[in-house]
């Protein structure tokens, strides 16, 4: 098994689906002859041209409705948003056109397009380009929602996508693209559903997704080798739809829970996940769950700002401390 | 056009209005619900351009007003009014209604209902065409309020510089809602508003069914021939409110008056009467024929159909799950 970073992961993911059927095609801004901002499409516009490889202009809410256009007639469309941020100016189409028309239409028509797209609190970027939307996705039906928390997902993910019918909205992470991991050297197709233990433990479980199992994986060692708790992770790689199973199965185990997320906290991915919590596992609990997420603000420019509006492993750990009585 | 099309076009145009004005006394009785958008007096735009083009070959997207556009492409008026009494039989299996008419085995690729969101829709229609290297064309019928949404300048940039094999009609019926075009628009000739990006565009009489399949004759080959987009702007006038739900207070009688005195369905059978080739009692033979057509065919048939099944409710939200199976688990033989 080899190791690659998480853009080589997602190039390589793109460059066998294409190779493998003329009618993938990717499409967005500079993702051709600059090379894509994250190289997730290197080389591939030398290797499929202009037709397949397609430099769009700044115009998200119109390619991403060209990409939803071509896929009703047997096109499959990989669009890549520069920045989730700009995802909003591609609403109506997202929304109201490739999440609907396979119902409005009575099953006539879909719209199996593949968008993926970076998020998140990078280097001091600011209150445009720190978004995140997974909870805007998460929440309308008839779009799945992913989020690769490694390459090898990235890559799996990616290829299972393209070959779904269903529209797939892939949550990347602005600051995940050179992180290196194992991906398998022959084809590997990751589930869309579902969700994997990443650590298994005993004492409470971790919940997290995309860059926050990472900080759920540190604070874990350190609650592990520090106070002796042994804590679960639990990468919820789909966050629509989310493996309710996974997460009672989980807390069935452990009786505690921590979610961890980047985005803010009101009406998030962690409120959902804390109310199947409620719903399926009330009695299964020893403590209330608790929830880790950014303040509710839009990301501050000064350094010391945007660390302070978002978590980090330290939160996670204090999270669990206050859980035991130990804070 | 040839004498025997003029007159099946006739038929059709006939058609056309007395369906839509059955819908109207069908929405009174409650039997048809939500927003209904009616086409009577735009009858020319559609089937002349569709005349023109090949119906049920080439790929057709538009807006709201779309009764008669899945019509004019092949799909069958049971299915159309089935759709509108939202039955299992409709043709969006009661899932869509007036607003979300789809007729895909005939490539009518759908009604949508946010003004201006068939634009890039189209211009995808046209990159699938272009991928798969065929001969058909995809013409997306708009209003000209449409063209104000941001969507119509990023598509006009997007297949002029992709040279995309779609056809752009607009029906200019002189209002967005109710709004009048000059008190919306800056420009008022929409067929200029392309010229900016480089598409060819014409304006023409959109009451003249004659005179719209004259252009659109030209439009077709242009875009059929692979020249690149064209965009096509017709003058017409809608006799009904923007939906059910409109007054029309917003404009006078006279002016709706004046416009009749234009009628689409008039001008052509006045000019098949003058030329001996129909006489006033085939026309009224016509329009009894339709209407019994429309009462015992049609409306009998939506009246008559199943509502959907409520345990199919969360049917179509995505796809079907069996076939899905080796991607929504990863294990793939």
């Amino acid at each position: 098994m080899a190791e690659m970073m998480y853009w080589e992961a997602i190039r390589r993911a793109h460059d066998e689906e294409m190779a493998r059927d003329p009618m993938v095609i990717c499409l967005g801004e500079d993702i051709g002859v600059a090379g894509g901002t994250y190289k997730a499409t290197k080389g591939l516009y030398e290797k499929y041209g202009p037709l397949r490889v397609i430099d769009t202009p700044i115009s998200e809410n119109g390619f991403t409705g060209l990409a939803i256009g071509a896929s009703f007639i047997g096109v499959r469309p990989i669009v890549e948003i520069m920045s989730v941020n700009f995802a909003w100016l591609a609403m109506d189409q997202i929304f109201n056109t490739a999440a609907k028309v396979r119902y409005m239409s009575g099953g006539q028509l879909a719209a199996p397009i593949v968008i993926r797209s970076p998020g998140g609190t990078a280097h001091q970027l600011g209150a445009q380009h720190s978004a995140r939307m997974e909870k805007v996705f998460m929440g309308v039906a008839g779009i799945r929602v992913v989020t690769p928390s490694n390459p090898r997902q990235a890559y799996g993910l990616l290829k299972s996508a393209v070959r779904c019918d269903d529209p797939v909205f892939i949550n990347e992470h602005e600051l995940m693209y050179n992180m290196k991991g194992e991906v398998p050297d022959q084809e590997y197709f990751h589930p869309l559903e579902g969700s994997e233990i990443a650590r298994s433990g005993t004492d409470v479980t971790l919940f997290g997704y995309n860059i926050s199992v990472h900080w759920c994986l540190k604070a874990a060692e350190i609650l592990d080798k520090q106070y002796g708790i042994s804590a679960e992770v639990v990468d919820l790689y789909a966050l629509s739809p989310l493996d309710r199973e996974g997460i009672r199965r989980s807390v069935a185990k452990t009786h505690r829970a921590v979610i961890a997320e980047e985005d803010e906290g009101p009406v998030g991915v962690g409120a959902e996940i804390m109310a199947i919590i409620n719903e399926e596992c009330f009695f299964d609990l020893d403590a209330p769950p608790v929830r880790v997420h950014s303040a509710n603000v839009p990301q501050p420019y000064n350094h010391k700002l945007e660390q302070a509006a978002i978590p980090d492993h330290e939160d996670v750990v204090n999270a669990v401390l206050k859980l035991f009585g130990k804070s | 056009m040839k004498l025997e099309d003029k007159k099946r076009v006739l038929r059709e145009m006939v058609l056309a209005r007395r369906f839509e004005e059955r819908c109207y006394q069908a929405y009174m009785e409650r039997k048809i619900g939500g927003f209904l958008h009616l086409y009577p007096g735009q009858e020319a735009c559609c089937i002349g351009v569709m005349e023109a083009a090949r119906p049920g070959y080439d790929y057709v997207i538009t807006g709201y007003r779309d009764h008669i556009h899945a019509i004019k492409c092949g799909a069958d008026p049971k299915e159309v009014m089935a759709e509108l009494y939202g039955k299992e039989t409709g043709s969006s299996k009661g899932r869509g209604g007036s607003m979300h008419i789809f007729d895909v085995k005939h490539r009518f690729m759908g009604g949508y209902a946010l003004v201006g969101g068939p634009f890039p829709l189209a211009a995808g229609l046209g990159k699938g065409i272009q991928m798969k290297g065929g001969d058909e064309i995809a013409i997306c019928f708009l209003g000209d309020a449409a063209n104000n949404q941001g969507t119509f300048h990023e598509t006009m940039n997007m297949v002029a510089l992709y040279k995309l094999p779609v056809l752009f009609v607009c029906e200019n019926n002189h209002y967005g809602i109710g709004t009048a075009i000059d008190r919306s628009t800056a420009v008022v000739d929409q067929y200029k508003r392309v010229c900016g990006y480089g598409i060819e565009s014409a304006q023409c009489d959109g009451q003249d069914v004659e005179v719209v399949y004259e252009h659109a004759r030209r439009a077709v080959d242009y875009v059929r021939s692979r020249k690149g987009p064209y965009f096509l702007e017709l003058i017409t006038y809608r006799y009904r409110g923007h939906s059910m739900s409109d007054s029309r207070s917003y404009r006078s009688r006279e002016e709706e008056e004046m416009w009749k005195k234009r009628d689409p369905i008039f001008i052509l059978r006045d000019r098949l009467i003058e030329a001996g080739a129909l006489t006033q009692e085939e026309f009224h033979k016509l329009e009894k024929e339709i209407d019994d057509y429309i009462e015992n065919e049609v409306v009998r048939f939506a009246e008559e159909s199943p509502e959907p099944d409520v345990r199919d409710l969360e049917k179509y939200v995505l796809a079907d799950r069996e076939t899905q199976l080796p991607w929504l688990t990863g294990k793939v033989a």
